[in-house]
């Protein structure tokens, strides 16, 4: 090869160079290996609602209780209620995903990004609104039932999930999507192979959340008739029956810390190896 | 185990192999390309017009905003041009599906862009899939790739990016470029990312996985030492996209076309000549080598013969594993390493890379390997610089013989 001009006099590159680092390696590591804040939560937590649970059942068994306190405090009837409960909490859950991710999905696109303050300002209201007058102003509405409770609750749960979907889907780096593009994906080959899986850890803690919020909000459904833990409560004031007052609000936070504690589990269990 | 065997022939390592039949590259061709941004008054891309023989690099350099990241991705449509055409292989892009399209033109982008929840055999292996290959083809084709950019298939194939290094992630963002083995790949300031040694280290292997696939490459880049290096040719634009040179880089550097290029390409021109040369260009000198497991006091003997302070360690396939001193060998009766990276040349990286290698060695001089690294020898500043003197001098006969022809010509495009 010859060269073929220049008179200028030759200089010697500065040495800034820094020693390769390209056979170097990330350490590899397992989504088990989790902060010990969070490693406490996901092993103590179970721990713990299983002994209080299990003082709860010990004093019910022991204790000295009055005819309405039995009768209310019956194993048959608090499992109905508990069942009825988790029920609520599952299948508003259920819708409210049905509605957050796709709503979520859509705010995101170009097409409606403008429309997304709109909607997370009525998800907002939704929220904000007391839950207790929601649930009795759609009953009045549609009738006193368990719909209605699923109905009150998922609008009650939908910001969360909403929120957390348009944030988790801006806060991908958008070179991702473009490669993405580039290489020949379709727009929703993208987002079912690229944004969304990345998006599930933010997603799912919107989730948590919701569930969390379900759980402790469906103690309302029993003024719509429809059931629950709630129910105790209520009974609990209005026959001035302190145990099952006590032992209705006992359950509803044990079960809220049980689905908070399923909803960490899901999270881990969905987020994608290597994020 | 001889001590100082010359390599065969340490000139054939050219990068100019024009005419050679295996091009896998097909033309590109761009007319009268015009985009207009809404809202814009002025063209990002003003009636770029150009031709991009097949089996060529192409480096498109200029300052930022001049248009030429717009220009790379209105290729494969991730921009569309407001008028004019672009036709890869004869074939309009506008004819096809745009989702198809792309799957033909492999595209390469800064850092590697690596899907970070797959694996790199998953990430390589995104194309293949859309193109509905079996999956037996496919992952024979994934270790195919990983071996053409030296990863180890078995070590690396189900990492995730993240556990990889920024060279490991590049290294990999370029298979994924050539997966479904297109004729064309765009790379968009591929290796910006890295740093500079491993910068280096991905451009010498760049150029030896194009030497054998001969593809057609447009790649953009801010630094023109880089498309010096890459560069079969090298096209300079300004603002719009405006063509201010597109030659091949030796007439890039001889004669600007004008103030803009000469600015742009710098002052230091002669430091970029650096670039251009080789290091199989220079006479390589042939310091005393051991092999691992030799006995000490052989190689020490041949040293002292040899007026050597210290030996090239090569292992059993000849390829470098450590430089040492002679007082590191005392310690032991055979030959053993004890670093575990030395840090080599490629026989393609530029006499560039070899000075910035030689500063920060210890021996003040840099081992330069062959195909499969194999050892070729030690280059050293003399060297380079003789090699400097060599070009000045031909430089300067060749321009007294220009100024006895025609005065002018000699300085014609210089730009005073």
């Amino acid at each position: 090869m010859s060269r073929t001009d220049t008179t200028r006099p030759v200089a010697v590159p500065a040495g800034d160079a820094p020693r390769s680092a390209d056979t170097e390696t990330a350490p590899r590591r397992s989504r088990w290996a989790v902060s010990g804040e969070s490693r406490i939560l996901l092993l103590v937590l179970p721990v713990v609602v299983a002994l209080v649970f299990g003082a709860w059942a010990w004093w019910r068994a022991t204790a000295d209780l009055d005819s309405i306190e039995a009768r209310q405090l019956a194993w048959g009837l608090i499992l109905d209620l508990i069942w009825q409960h988790v029920k609520l909490t599952l299948v508003a859950t259920f819708f409210v995903l049905l509605v957050a991710i796709p709503l979520g999905i859509a705010l995101t696109r170009p097409r409606f990004k403008r429309a997304a303050p709109l909607a997370v300002g009525i998800a907002n209201a939704g929220q904000a609104a007391p839950a207790i007058g929601l649930i009795v102003l759609l009953a009045m509405l549609l009738g006193f039932t368990f719909g209605t409770a699923v109905l009150a609750l998922t609008l009650y749960a939908v910001l969360p999930v909403l929120r957390n979907t348009i944030t988790g889907l801006q806060g991908i780096d958008p070179t991702l999507v473009e490669a993405g593009r580039g290489i020949g994906m379709s727009g929703a080959g993208v987002l079912f192979r690229v944004e969304l899986p990345l998006a599930v850890p933010v997603i799912m803690t919107g989730v948590r959340t919701a569930l969390v919020l379900l759980v402790g909000t469906a103690t309302l459904a029993t003024f719509v008739n429809a059931g629950g833990l709630g129910t105790l409560i209520v009974t609990g004031i209005t026959l001035f029956r302190y145990p099952v007052l006590v032992s209705g609000a006992l359950l509803v936070a044990l079960l809220a810390l049980l689905v908070d504690w399923a909803g960490r589990v899901l999270e881990r269990v969905a987020r994608p190896k290597g994020i | 185990m001889s001590t100082t065997t010359p390599p065969s022939n340490t000139r054939a390592g050219g990068t100019d192999a024009p005419g050679n039949p295996d091009v896998s590259g097909v033309d590109l061709e761009l007319v009268d390309v015009l985009k207009r941004y809404p809202g814009q008054k002025k063209p990002a891309v003003d009636g770029l017009s150009l031709h991009i023989p097949a089996g060529e690099i192409v480096m498109f350099v200029g300052p930022s905003g001049c248009g030429k990241t717009t220009s790379l991705k209105m290729i494969n449509r991730l921009i569309e041009p407001t008028s004019g055409t672009i036709s890869i292989g004869g074939e309009d892009v506008r004819g096809r599906n745009v989702d198809q399209l792309r799957r033909h033109v492999g595209y390469v982008i800064q850092g590697g862009s690596l899907f970070p929840h797959l694996t790199v055999a998953q990430n390589i292996s995104v194309v293949p899939r859309l193109l509905k290959w079996d999956s037996r083809r496919t992952s024979e084709r994934v270790d195919e790739l990983l071996e053409l950019v030296s990863l180890d298939p078995a070590k690396y194939r189900d990492r995730y990016p993240r556990e990889l290094s920024g060279g490991q992630q590049q290294r990999v963002g370029v298979a994924r470029g050539l997966a479904a083995d297109p004729p064309v790949i765009l790379m968009d300031e591929p290796f910006g990312a890295v740093d500079p040694i491993t910068r280096q280290r991905l451009q010498d292997e760049l150029l030896s996985i194009q030497e054998e696939l001969r593809k057609t490459i447009v790649c953009v880049t801010h630094d023109i030492d880089e498309a010096v290096k890459l560069g079969d040719r090298i096209l300079i634009l300004q603002e719009g996209a405006q063509i201010a040179q597109y030659d091949t880089p030796e007439a890039i550097l001889a004669a600007p076309a004008n103030a803009f290029v000469e600015d742009f390409v710098g002052a230091g021109s002669t430091l970029k000549q650096l670039s251009l040369s080789r290091v199989s260009d220079v006479e390589l000198v042939h310091p005393t080598t051991a092999t691992v497991g030799e006995r000490v006091a052989e190689v020490r003997a041949r040293a002292e013969a040899n007026g050597d302070q210290a030996v090239v360690v090569l292992d059993e396939r000849r390829r470098p594993v450590d430089w040492m001193w002679l007082r590191e060998l005392a310690a032991a009766d055979t030959v053993r390493p004890v670093r575990d990276d030395v840090l080599t040349l490629d026989r393609r990286a530029t006499l560039n890379d070899a000075l910035d290698m030689m500063l920060t060695s210890t021996h003040g001089a840099a081992i330069v390997t062959g195909r499969r690294d194999e050892y070729l020898g030690v280059v050293n500043f003399t060297a380079v610089t003789g090699h400097i003197q060599a070009t000045e001098q031909q430089l300067a006969e060749g321009r007294a013989a220009d100024a006895t022809a025609g005065r002018d010509d000699a300085w014609e495009g210089g730009g005073a």
